[in-house]
């Protein structure tokens, strides 16, 4: 059991096996969020009271489920690093930053479009459009922070202290529709009911959160990569890795 | 299909542009993020490549060209 944990935190082993798993990651994965997109841009029934803006919705939920969702894989690896000081957690930490920064984006820009035609605004400073935007500032305080402090085990402890500090804004977002009076809607998945949609738009939904993950497996492995490529230059596996077929 | 023709598939009601804006940033972005990930992988690995056929070259270097100096035991007579 140990050998395994120690195993899992070391950058080669990581390395190796990953490499087999990306270009499954990437298939599923786009071949999932297409079938999701296209299933409930073309053929998916158009709602009743929203019409066809809701088909928004394909996108804006995936992204907006893996924004929280990188957030809360960030702070146990962020766990693991304080813990355990295991280098692994810390480089998944900063892989994964930037692609956390780009989705939380993608769900406020497509929540806005789409809250245009259906509450009549783009923005309000309500609840769940608040904590959003705080996790927003997060990822990008957490890319910045890293960024300023040059020493690597430092950087990689403040940026764990940052991450679980700011832990605290998923329950808020998560719980937002249900706590305040918000203009949005309440969520689209619960794991103890069935949801109120028909399948005709669920099953797309679901279908575009499930590649949008395997999408984001692929970015987390290669970024992971990178990092412990620029990391362990000066070590003789990196050395036959990049020189292997070369004399 | 949920639409009669391909032109109301386009203007969906109305709310074409507000739906395929959403579609285009998500598509644009998602890809310049997937394409940048690739391109900077691949960055790092020519770097290491350069720097240790650089550090090869120079150890070669050392090994086939005759010393600039040579030190030799001279025997001084002490009387």
């Amino acid at each position: 059991m140990w050998q395994f944990f120690h195993k899992l935190g070391s950058p080669k082993w990581f390395f190796g096996i990953s490499a087999r798993f990306m270009p499954w990651l990437l298939a599923g994965g786009v071949l999932l969020l297409m079938a999701g997109v296209v299933w409930g841009l073309a053929f998916a029934p158009k709602d009743y009271l929203q019409g066809n803006s809701y088909r928004i919705i394909f996108i804006h939920v995936p992204t907006a489920f893996m924004a929280q969702s990188i957030y809360i894989m960030m702070a146990s690896a962020a766990v693991v690093t304080l813990v355990w000081r295991m280098k692994l957690a810390d480089v998944f930490v900063k892989a994964v930053a930037p692609v956390g920064l780009v989705l939380t984006f993608l769900a406020l820009f497509t929540g806005a479009v789409w809250g245009k035609p259906t509450w009549g605004t783009w923005w309000i400073w309500d609840a769940r459009l608040t904590s959003m935007l705080i996790l927003l500032f997060l990822y990008g305080g957490v890319i910045a922070l890293d960024r300023a402090i040059n020493d690597e085990k430092s950087a990689a402890r403040a940026v764990a202290v940052l991450v679980l500090v700011g832990v605290v804004n998923i329950p808020i977002i998560k719980y937002s529709v249900e706590w305040w009076n918000t203009l949005h809607q309440p969520a689209s998945f619960k794991l103890t009911e069935k949801p109120t949609m028909p399948p005709e738009m669920w099953v797309p939904l679901l279908l575009s959160v499930l590649g949008l993950y395997l999408i984001f497996g692929w970015l987390a492995c290669i970024r992971m990569q990178t990092e412990i490529l620029s990391r362990e230059q000066r070590t003789r596996w990196v050395k036959e890795f990049v020189m292997r077929g070369r004399s | 299909m949920a639409f009669d023709s391909f032109s109301a598939f386009i203007t969906m009601d109305g709310h074409g542009p507000y739906v395929w804006a959403c579609y285009a940033v998500f598509f644009v972005l998602m890809l310049v993020m997937m394409i940048g990930s690739v391109r900077s992988r691949t960055a790092i690995i020519e770097s290491c490549r350069r720097g240790y056929e650089f550090q090869t070259d120079k150890s070669k270097v050392a090994a086939t060209s005759a010393p600039s100096a040579s030190f030799e035991r001279v025997n001084v007579s002490q009387d």
